[in-house]
């Protein structure tokens, strides 16, 4: 035995400290995670010790390694014992592990509310300063509710380092209880006029916070902040001010006015960079109102910081330059120059700022060139990452707004078709929309789309080298699609449609296969219409004959759709070459396969269709059918039914002027449809005179512009064309104005009123058609929402001025206010009466806690909570030691008792029994033993399973737990009538699974109020060895109670034996305070005579039970006896284990129930009343 | 508001993390080692601002990082901060983690740009604890607390008096073993019997 002791103190002396942890770290580095596996080891050895300052050395060392990535949630247990060290050094490190690993779920927390506490109101001042640091971090919505009026205590304290922490902290607590904001307020607006800075500093950082997100609750300060603003020469406080103002601003007019000229002096006058920068976003962020002069001395100074050599500065500036943009596009874009100049920076960060800010200073005069100049950067651009960036915004910059800025689409085509030479580039698709978006609603350039799409799929062996790894082959996709979408418009269909039946086509992606197959078919029918005007037939017969050639190849592939088209069409053709060997006219009807126009719908039509009025989705249509019909004859009919329908052939039946009146009534739904936006009247009218054929309006295309130069770039030819038209475009006009000629409508951009260098001046090369997209008739027009719902500050946002009602006070800690609130927790506890239903009831509750997790855990929080009041927490650490005598295997109890695991402790329990769970399935050993650990008083007379305090809290139960064992706890509290300090909790354990128990300790971790009493001679940490019996513990009286058992799981395996360490916590109610002490009825007068009880009462609504149940109830529930009873009227007597008594009246009349209650101690009196009154709201 | 405060060396190892918004361990070495992966790729003579880390924050967030020597120190902030004062705290940062971990009391006289040019990793590296707690002088729950380095330092060294009243972190004959292990003996015998030297050997100072 000494030998052991002089062993420990020398492994105690070669702990590790952190130092030694890091340097092991460092030396072993090919086996770190061996290594450290070790080291958790050790740390887990250091704090199953006593010494205080072991286990804080172990967890400075688990603070390191959660740092590293290392789960160190399931020491939190000793953390918070560290924490409530009364030594300023273990407190710290307590605090700084608390503050890295502690969050909302992890339930400890609950425990250290009054250690906080205690801190809080420490006299070290640095006690204090560490507990609100480190509650800064995990501070939660119950420890903010409960500590609120402490933290605000602080906020007047002497020492301004306690101030400005404590002002600080009040922001995160905001937050969590935005209860206590307006309570609080006007202490911290006083604090924005503390002597000290630092304090000031502190409310000016959380008023700023606050207002930031709700800024017009904040408006009243302004004045406030102006006096700060022109006396502060403090820059932290400065900027922050400042930042307010610009989030003011915009809701004060008046504000910017006076704001100016101190501002406008501060920018003068600064040295300092970071205030210049804000006071010129501030300025830029309030411009509406603020002067003109003063925006050019922002720009002035922004173009100061860009050409700066600083990168930090350029970046800055350049990003207060795309605020500016927003109001003031004009202003920036003078200085396109320097933002063009910074595309060639070296820095991305800048190129990507420089980058948005050409998108916002585009116009349709700059589009070409800005555009140019990045496409020359994307030649240029080394590293995918930025080239991909800039093809997005290159194709951001010009599809803006609808196309606003695009004169030209040819031009605009050909630098879509040229950025399909990129290679690697993962935006293939984001090309392809754009082709095709384009291709459909710009009606003008199909002829030239179509031309493009043909070369590109003639050249699509180019694309084939690389592209399963690489996005651009989806270009193919939308040149496919395009090209049998418009094939009217292909000049040399039979070559398009050999490339796109070409054996190489088969090695792409299966989507776009499938678009191949489905388009070559769209081909196929327009080219048979071409050629069936002929006189020659057999041209006609070859293409079917290429088709049937052809598409085998697709009807083999392994995409399904591939194969699913393909061997459709193949069929199809088939029996098209059938008819055309017999001279039949089949043209036609091809054709009508794929007749029709494609009008792009917007996004969000379908959501936006109003349901009609009377329309329930829900109604059954028919009555539902009966379980006995046969099954299969339904679906039979319907497809019967719905079959004609769906043929496409139907539709050349209807012959050409019934389709053409349909057209024309399609034509009046969308004239008189808002959201349909009408194609110009001259393609409508083209369109209507040729059905069937798609005739593109015409065009005024330059002739000079070369259509077809397959492979080679264009785009810059574009752009000279259109220098040119447009000069042509501009004599041509002031000819016509010297002229003054009759005007003349040329173009919808054209305008002839605005002056000769405006944007509007520059007709589009085409009469283009941007057909917007299609709405549903009676679209809601709201675009709602945009707002987050979860976000936290939106609970902050509460009218200040408003003065304080009464009930606005923060939570003041006291014995428990009696509160209707009923917590779950109770409900358990006091609805059941036997042994059994608790089973039932946790049953049920495991159901409903499934469905919900969420919501659980705050249940759990709230019970916990409600309690908090006049709870009075007793640390119960309580250790299981199963030593299994049985055999190879490892045997798992999993003792759920009536506790509380958190859930991170027992995922990763979990984690580590699923192994061991196999493998004593394999013992199939299902008998199970039952040791009943049970304990009872000698005080209380009952048997302890009987008592009505058994609650279940147990969040998130998994499976897998529950098949293991079954494990079932009841406890009951009695009071002890030899001690009058003493209360006797009995606690059984059933044990159920199929392995026997061995021993088992229990520990209590004493706090102020309570403590285990333990046998001589034990040191205050030591547990209790306990042979399957319980000893009692011994709890100092408080009215009410709970106690919260913790636990961490270190499953082991020594020698086959497993320990297992549970916690599980215990609820102490009033009432188990009370013992059932008959009393006489004239002792009983005597008493009530007597005057030094102190009255209440309480009426109960609605019980309805007979009188002698309720009684029973309140005896069992309660430990009250029947002094007397007279018909429905009762008198009932109880003592509590101090002596305080407690006298009833029960009366009752119908089903109203009134309690009248005496006692000499009023708080245990509205206890009594509540728990009483709580017992029968659930009946 | 700061988000986050990162500080890692060359290699991505971190050094120091400091979370003021709930993280899962995993999940924040994932976003150290993403913040890693954009910061250490960029040359040191570009700007100090970084957007786009998706891990952590948003659009609202940008890292704003400095890189001395072998080390970056990344804060992780809000649009409520003012881009170049955080660049500037991260100087006091470096500062007072220089001065305060090697125990010696610099002048103020010396300027900045020497102090923090050369914070050794080394420095960090052992004083995680340390560097913590001056960092919780500056930075708490996420908004800067102090910038008056005269009154941080004094917050600082006052409190290190404290716990070197109390007689610092483990007992003293922890660090004289500690001391012996730094000797770098191969193996240190476990089973010597050199008795309790708890109570012999005097309370040594940490510092």
């Amino acid at each position: 035995m000494a030998l052991k002791i002089v062993k420990g103190s020398i492994d105690r002396m070669f702990d590790k400290n952190l130092q030694d942890l890091v340097r092991g770290i460092r030396n072993h580095k090919e086996d770190e995670a061996k290594y450290i596996s070790t080291c958790i080891d050790e740390i887990k050895q250091e704090l199953k010790q006593d010494n205080i300052a072991v286990k804080a050395n172990a967890v400075c060392k688990l603070t390191y390694l959660q740092m590293l990535g290392y789960d160190v949630s399931w020491a939190a247990f000793n953390i918070v014992e560290v924490m409530s060290s009364s030594k300023f050094t273990y407190k710290r490190i307590g605090y700084l592990a608390a503050s890295q690993c502690f969050h909302e779920s992890t339930d400890v927390i609950m425990l250290t509310t009054n250690q906080i506490r205690k801190d809080l109101s420490s006299p070290n001042q640095y006690d204090t300063g560490v507990a609100l640091t480190g509650l800064s971090c995990f501070v939660t919505p119950d420890l903010a509710r409960d500590l609120a009026n402490d933290i605000m205590t602080l906020m007047s304290h002497t020492k301004p380092y306690i101030r400005k922490k404590a002002v600080l902290i009040m922001y995160k607590v905001f937050l969590k209880y935005p209860e206590s904001l307006r309570p609080a307020f006007p202490r911290l607006k006083e604090k924005l006029e503390d002597p000290d800075p630092g304090v000031q500093s502190a409310a000016v950082n959380v008023i700023c916070e606050l207002a930031r997100r709700n800024p017009k609750n904040y408006l009243s300060l302004a004045p406030l902040f102006f006096k700060l603003m022109t006396s502060s020469t403090n820059n932290w406080v400065l900027i922050k001010i400042i930042k307010l103002f610009g989030a003011l601003t915009p809701l004060e007019p008046r504000l910017g006015k006076k704001l100016i000229e101190p501002l406008t002096n501060l920018i003068h006058s600064t040295s300092a960079m970071s205030l210049l920068y804000e006071c010129v976003n501030t300025v830029i962020a309030g411009q509406y109102w603020f002067s003109v002069g003063s925006k050019e001395l922002c720009v002035q100074k922004l173009r100061i910081l860009i050409e700066d050599s600083d990168q930090n500065l350029k970046y800055l500036g350049l990003l207060a330059m795309s605020k500016i943009l927003k109001t003031h596009p004009k202003s920036v874009q003078s200085h396109k120059d320097l933002i063009l100049q910074c595309l060639d920076d070296k820095d991305e960060s800048i190129r990507l700022r420089a980058l948005d800010l050409l998108y916002g200073m585009v116009s349709k005069k700059n589009l070409m060139e800005i555009v140019k100049k990045l496409m020359l950067h994307v030649d240029k651009a080394e590293g995918t990452t930025y080239r991909d960036e800039l093809l997005t915004k290159i194709i951001d910059i010009c599809s803006q707004s609808n196309y606003q800025y695009i004169t030209n689409f040819e031009w605009y085509i050909s630098i879509l078709v040229e950025l399909t030479r990129l290679e690697g580039t993962r935006h293939g698709h984001l090309i392809a929309s754009q082709m095709l978006d384009v291709a459909i609603r710009v009606k003008a350039i199909r002829v030239f789309a179509v031309a493009q799409m043909a070369t590109l799929l003639d050249n699509a062996h180019l694309l084939t080298g690389n592209m399963q790894r690489n996005g651009i082959c989806e270009v193919l996709y939308a040149a496919a699609w395009i090209c049998g979408e418009f094939s009217e418009h292909l000049e040399n269909p039979m070559q398009t449609l050999e490339a796109m039946l070409r054996p190489k086509v088969a090695t792409l992606p299966g989507h776009i296969q499938a678009v191949y197959v489905q388009n070559a078919a769209k081909l196929f029918a327009t080219i048979l219409k071409s050629q069936e005007g002929n006189t020659d037939s057999t041209a006609a017969q070859d293409t079917s004959q290429l088709m049937i050639d052809r598409l085998p190849l697709f009807v083999q592939s392994a995409n399904l759709e591939v194969q699913e088209r393909a061997s459709c069409i193949l069929q199809l053709v088939k029996y098209i070459q059938k008819l055309q060997q017999k001279d039949v006219e089949v043209a036609e009807e091809v054709n009508a396969l794929f007749a029709g126009e494609l009008n792009p719908v917007a996004p969000k039509a379908q959501k936006k269709v109003p349901v009609p009025e009377g329309l329930d989705l829900d109604a059954w249509i028919n009555e539902p059918p009966s379980e006995s019909e046969s099954e299969d004859e339904q679906p039979k009919a319907i497809f019967a039914k719905e079959e004609p329908k769906h043929s496409r052939p139907r539709h050349t039946e209807v012959d050409e002027k019934e389709l053409a009146r349909r057209r024309e009534a399609r034509k009046q739904e969308q004239a008189n449809n808002p959201f349909y936006i009408k194609a110009s009247p001259s393609s409508q009218k083209v369109y209507q005179d040729a059905p069937g054929v798609e005739h593109i309006p015409v065009v005024q295309i330059d002739l000079s512009v070369p259509l077809k130069v397959p492979g080679l770039p264009m785009s810059d030819q574009y752009v000279k064309l259109e220098e040119e038209r447009r000069q042509k475009e501009r004599a041509e006009k002031k000819k016509k104005e010297k002229k003054k000629r009759k005007e003349k409508r040329s173009g919808r951009g054209k305008k002839h009123d605005s002056g000769p260098e405006s944007e509007e001046d520059i007709t589009p090369a085409h009469q283009v058609d941007i057909v917007t997209e299609e709405m549903p008739e009676n679209a809601l027009p709201s675009d709602d929402d945009d707002k987050d719902p979860n976000d936290p500050h939106k609970a902050l946002d509460i009218d200040l001025d408003k003065p304080l009602a009464d009930s606005e006070k923060l939570p003041v800690r006291s014995h428990r206010a009696a509160e209707a609130a009923k917590s779950p927790a109770e409900d358990g506890e006091t609805e059941n009466a036997t042994s059994l239903e608790p089973k039932k009831k946790s049953s049920k509750e495991k159901r409903e806690k499934k469905k919900d997790k969420d919501r659980d855990r705050k249940v759990m929080v709230k019970c916990w909570i409600h309690h908090w009041d006049c709870a009075f927490f007793v640390f119960i650490f309580f250790c299981l030691h199963f030593l299994t005598g049985n055999d190879k295997f490892s045997n798992i109890f999993f003792l759920h008792l009536l506790f509380w695991v958190c859930d991170d402790k027992k995922s990763s329990k979990h984690k580590k029994k699923k192994q061991k769970k196999e493998k004593e399935e394999k013992e199939k050993k299902k008998k199970k033993k039952h040791h009943h650990h049970h304990h009872h008083s000698d005080g209380g007379g009952e048997e302890s399973v009987q008592n009505g305090t058994v609650e279940e809290e147990e969040p998130l139960p998994v499976s897998l737990s529950h098949r293991l064992i079954n494990p079932q706890v009841v406890y009951d509290i009695q009071g002890n009538l030899q001690d009058g300090s003493q209360v006797v909790v009995s606690v059984i354990f059933e044990n159920k699974c199929d392995s026997f128990l061995k021993s088992m300790e229990f520990n209590v971790l004493d706090s102020l109020n309570s403590k285990l009493q333990r046998p001589e001679g034990s040191g205050p940490h030591d547990g209790l060895t306990v042979p399957f019996q319980l000893p009692p513990e011994r709890i100092s009286q408080e009215p009410h109670h709970f106690v919260k058992c913790c636990c961490a799981s270190f499953p082991q395996n020594e020698d086959s034996s497993t320990h297992e360490k549970l916690d599980f916590k215990l609820h102490f109610t009033c009432t188990s305070y009370l013992i059932t002490t008959p009393c006489y009825s004239d002792a009983f007068a005597k008493l009530l005579e007597s005057g030094d009880l102190k009255g209440s009462s309480v009426r109960l609504e609605g019980v309805n039970m007979p009188f002698h149940h309720l009684l029973a109830r309140i005896c069992f529930h309660h430990h009250f006896s029947i002094v007397e009873r007279i018909d429905s009227c009762a008198s009932m007597y109880s003592r509590s284990i101090q002596g305080h008594h407690v006298c009833l009246l029960v009366k009752t009349s119908g089903q109203t129930v009134s309690i009248d209650a005496k006692c000499d101690e009023p708080t245990l009196l509205g206890n009594v009343l509540d728990e009483i009154k709580q017992t029968f709201s659930q009946c | 508001m700061i988000k986050a405060i990162l500080i890692f060396n060359n290699h991505g190892k971190p050094r120091l993390i400091r979370f003021y918004q709930y993280f899962a361990e995993d999940m924040q070495q994932q976003i150290i080692r993403e913040t890693f992966h954009l910061v250490s790729k960029r040359d040191d003579n570009v700007c100090n601002f970084l957007e786009g880390g998706s891990l952590i924050g948003g659009s609202d967030y940008k890292l704003i990082y400095r890189h001395y020597a072998t080390l970056y120190f990344v804060f992780c902030v809000d649009s409520s901060e003012s881009e170049l004062g955080i660049l500037d705290l991260i100087q006091v940062c470096c500062y007072f983690f220089k001065m305060l971990c090697r125990k010696k009391q610099m002048v103020f006289v010396e300027t900045l740009d020497k102090c923090f040019e050369n914070v050794c990793e080394l420095d960090l590296i052992f004083h995680m604890d340390r560097v913590h707690y001056i960092l919780q002088e500056v930075v708490m729950g996420g908004m800067v607390l102090e910038t008056n380095m005269n009154e941080i330092v004094a917050q600082v060294e006052v409190q290190n008096r404290m716990e070197k009243s109390e007689g610092g972190l483990s007992a003293a004959p922890a660090r004289a073993v500690s001391a012996v292990k730094n000797m770098n003996l191969p193996e240190i015998p476990r089973n010597i019997n050199i008795g309790d030297i708890n109570i012999k050997v005097p309370s040594l100072s940490p510092f």
